[in-house]
């Protein structure tokens, strides 16, 4: 047993055992913790299969942008998680008979698959992986010559999502008072001030303090 | 013995499986469906990968990048639909999601 061999099988192993303990992990928080533990042990199982700049990406995106998304909105989320795990066992054994079906499926066909030996040498790679430049290299030759448009496609999906995030949170509250730059450039010497004359001995008790917004009203 | 394309594929098909199953066990619960549901489109990042490193074309890899693109922009305006609701609402159960009587 040789080492790759090893790395796959710790890999493997923490990334389904990490999968397992997401589902049925009690508290939330430590489900997106082990989250992220599988994407890590995923990004291993890329790096031992040679794609390591898909790998460093998976390590990015999801482990610095997705799961500390999670993160915060599980964390920010005043909700009772143990009541919602209350379903569990009486789901169980669907879910588990579900699971088994899937899985069976595509262990039929996985297991009944099988390439054509002659195959690998009629089969005319779409883009072929160079021996001499590095993965990243390969990958910007070709994602930027014959696939730009599904390069272009994915950056407008991001910005819609973003501009959909933000639109979908943000909130105007009632109550809270903001600088408003444009009322306080607008105002004028005749809209702040009111000249009023005290008659002698009286004071300015029943006169009170006037005050004008911006657009002339008494307050 | 040496890991061949299969390994990785049994790998992809447990972690697609668990997938599956964790958004049946987790009915009432939004956030470990969405999580489940990472975890089903890194199972197919994996055959994607794996295929492509195989078969000597980078074109898997490509699409792979485009899933992972796709996955993030779900999850950011999942998170937001989630925060939205629990602000209207105040839960989060699957449940009680039946205002429409769909």
């Amino acid at each position: 047993m040789n080492v790759a061999t090893l790395f796959f099988y710790l890999f493997s192993g923490m990334l389904v055992g990490s999968a397992m303990m997401v589902v049925s992990a009690r508290n939330p928080v430590h489900a997106v913790l082990f989250l992220i533990l599988a994407f890590v042990n995923a990004a291993g199982l890329m790096l031992l299969m040679g794609a390591e700049f898909l790998a460093m990406l998976l390590v990015i995106v999801y482990v610095g942008a997705v799961a500390v998304l999670f993160l915060f909105v599980v964390m920010m989320l005043d909700v009772d998680f143990a009541e919602l795990r209350q379903g569990f066992l009486q789901y169980l054994p669907i879910g588990a008979v579900i699971a088994a079906i899937f899985f069976v499926e595509i262990a039929l066909v996985v297991g009944t698959w099988q390439l054509a030996p002659e195959a690998l040498s009629m089969h005319k790679a779409a883009a072929k992986m160079p021996v001499d430049a590095m993965n990243a290299r390969a990958l910007g030759r070709v994602l930027y010559t014959e696939y730009v448009y599904f390069f272009q496609a994915a950056g407008l999906i991001l910005l819609v999502a973003m501009i959909g995030a933000i639109v979908l949170t943000l909130r105007e509250r009632p109550g809270v008072r903001r600088q408003d730059v444009m009322a306080q450039n607008a105002r004028t010497k005749a809209s702040a001030i009111t000249m009023v004359s005290v008659a002698q001995g009286q004071g300015v008790t029943n006169e009170g303090v006037k005050r004008k917004d911006a657009s002339g009203q008494g307050v | 013995m040496v890991i061949g394309l299969a390994h990785y594929l049994v790998v992809a098909a447990m972690l697609f499986t668990l997938g599956c199953f964790g958004i049946f066990v987790n009915r009432k619960n939004v956030i470990v469906i969405l999580m489940s549901i990472e975890l089903i489109l890194l199972a197919v990042n994996i055959n994607l990968v794996a295929f492509s490193t195989h078969l000597g074309d980078i074109t898997g890899q490509i699409f792979a990048l485009l899933v992972l693109t796709v996955a993030a922009a779900e999850a950011a305006i999942g998170l937001a639909i989630l925060v939205v609701y629990f602000r209207n609402r105040g839960t989060i159960a699957v449940e009680d999601i039946n205002v429409m009587k769909g």
